[in-house]
Order: C-alpha cells, then sequence, then structure tokens
C-alpha cells in the first residue's frame, strides 16, 4: 500500500517534469532529433539534468542497506551486449524519430487527447505486450 | 520551429531525476517506464510489484491534469495527425523498447546515471537510429 501511494507520488513528479521540460511535446522532441533543420537543443538539458541529480542521488541512497519500503535494491547487473539490446533500441529509435513520442511522455499526453496520441498508446501497449512474449517465443523455438 | 528552453529544461529534467532518486529510495526500483507498463501488462508474474507500478502510471497521466489545475493552462503540445504513422511508431517504440529491456527513462536517464555498460551502448543506439530517422523523413523524404 505505501509503496503504492509514494508511486503515484513519484510518478506525478515524473510527469510534471516531463511537461515542464518540454519532452511531452513531440514538436520539441523531433525538433531536438532534426540536427540538420530547425534544432532545439532543449532536450539535452532535459537529458543532462535528470542524469546529474540521479547520478548523485543514487550515490547517496544506495549507500543504505535497504530501500525504505522494500527488502531490497533491485538493479540490473548484467553487462553484455547482446543483439536483443541492440535490435530493441534500434527499433526504438525509429519509432521514437517517427511520432516524437518516447513511453513516459506518451502516457503523460493520453488525457490530452490529441488524435495521435490516441492512435499511439494503443500500438505502443500491443509493441510492449509482444516485446513481453517474443524473447519466450524466440526459445521455445531454438530449444530442441 | 520551437522556442529553446534551457533553464525550464533543465528544470524539469531535474524533477524527473528527483522522481528517479525517490523510486530508489522507497521502493528500491530503476524508474524505466517502459518496463513498468509492459510489466502492468499480462503475463503477471508479481502481485507484489504491481500496484506500484500501475499507480506510478496513474500518477504520471494525472501530471498535465495537475499542471492545469496550478499554472490555468494545458501543457502545449504538438502531435501528429497522420494515424498510421503513428501506430507505426507506437508499436516500434513499444516493442523496441521492452525487446531492449528500456526506454529513455530505464537506459537514457537511469542507467545513463549508474554508468551501466548496456545502457549507455542502448541509449547510443537509440539515439542514433533516431537521428537518422528524422533527417531521412524531414530531409530525403521532405516530409
Amino acid at each position: 500500500m505505501n509503496k503504492s501511494v509514494v508511486g503515484f507520488i513519484f510518478g506525478l513528479i515524473f510527469g510534471l517534469g516531463l511537461i515542464i521540460s518540454g519532452m511531452s511535446n513531440p514538436a520539441k522532441v523531433l525538433n531536438f532529433l532534426d540536427l540538420s533543420g530547425t534544432w532545439d537543443p532543449s532536450l539535452a538539458f532535459v537529458m543532462g539534468g535528470a542524469v546529474i541529480v540521479t547520478y548523485l542521488g543514487y550515490a547517496s541512497v544506495l549507500k543504505r542497506k535497504a530501500p525504505l519500503f522494500a527488502e531490497s535494491f533491485l538493479i540490473p547487473t548484467s553487462t553484455e551486449l547482446d543483439s536483443r539490446l541492440i535490435t530493441g533500441a534500434a527499433l526504438f529509435g525509429i519509432g521514437w524519430g517517427l511520432g516524437g513520442y518516447c513511453p513516459g511522455p506518451a502516457f503523460t499526453s493520453l488525457p490530452l487527447a490529441a488524435t495521435g496520441t490516441l492512435y499511439f498508446v494503443p500500438a505502443m501497449l500491443a509493441g510492449m505486450w509482444a516485446g513481453r512474449i517474443m524473447p519466450t517465443l524466440i526459445r521455445q523455438t531454438t530449444s530442441p | 520551429m520551437t522556442e529553446f528552453t534551457p533553464l525550464t529544461s533543465l528544470i524539469g529534467g531535474a524533477l524527473i531525476g528527483i522522481s528517479a532518486v525517490l523510486l530508489m529510495a522507497f521502493n528500491g526500483r530503476i524508474a524505466g517506464i517502459s518496463g513498468m507498463a509492459s510489466r502492468v501488462l499480462p503475463p503477471w508474474d508479481s502481485k507484489n510489484e504491481f500496484g506500484w507500478r500501475l499507480s506510478f502510471l496513474i500518477g504520471i497521466m494525472s501530471a498535465p491534469l495537475i499542471f492545469r489545475m496550478i499554472t490555468g493552462q494545458a501543457p502545449d503540445q504538438s502531435v501528429s495527425d497522420n494515424i498510421p504513422l503513428m501506430i507505426a511508431a507506437g508499436l516500434l517504440v513499444g516493442f523496441g523498447s521492452v525487446f531492449g529491456n528500456g526506454c529513455t527513462s530505464g537506459h537514457g536517464v537511469c542507467g545513463m546515471a549508474r554508468l551501466s555498460r548496456r545502457s549507455i551502448v542502448a541509449t547510443a543506439t537509440f539515439m542514433s537510429t533516431a537521428f537518422v530517422t528524422v533527417f531521412i523523413v524531414r530531409h530525403v523524404m521532405g516530409g
């Protein structure tokens, strides 16, 4: 219960960050990605601000033995650069460049109900579901 | 054209960072939106994690309403209304981010902040294909 209450608050802070930064506006994202056109460098400041705060914050939080509402910190430990990582990231980038939405801003924009968003989000959820079950299918077809 | 907004972009970015740090401090989890969203969909693996993931997403979706209550105006945005394009984009973003274990938040913010090798490579990869895609759409196809 506690985890869900703080989850809502942190989600709200995250969403307000997306809106205030301008990242919830696909036009701004696409202009950041358009180096040789109408370039808008703002997104570099969003990423920079977020990464620096997270870097400093993680450094102090991860010195603790455990999080406040859970038994342990769950941090990915894999360092393997496999084809799944590269393929997934490459396809994600193509979709990001086509629509100007990555998952966070797409969710934040849903209540604004722009036509493009109302088609993007269900398609994204379908893609996510496929991305979840695909690794299982690959394992099943490649194992004897 | 969109206006260059270094200050509000930096402040907004810092808020995203604060959210990620708090989520780690309280729930011990990475603030990766594609990871949360995909695990709210079936097949469900952990009842214990379902609630906060869903409430984080509801929090994200409540942000424009709160923003409007505070500022009196809706967030400014301009979204393509090319429906086939947005469906294709959504499918690629959804599939790619989950298949590659992360999106702009999980790899681009949290993973980069941890100096994770996988996240640095993933971020360089999706930034590169996004730059190339926009170049092709706007300057080669002339869209």
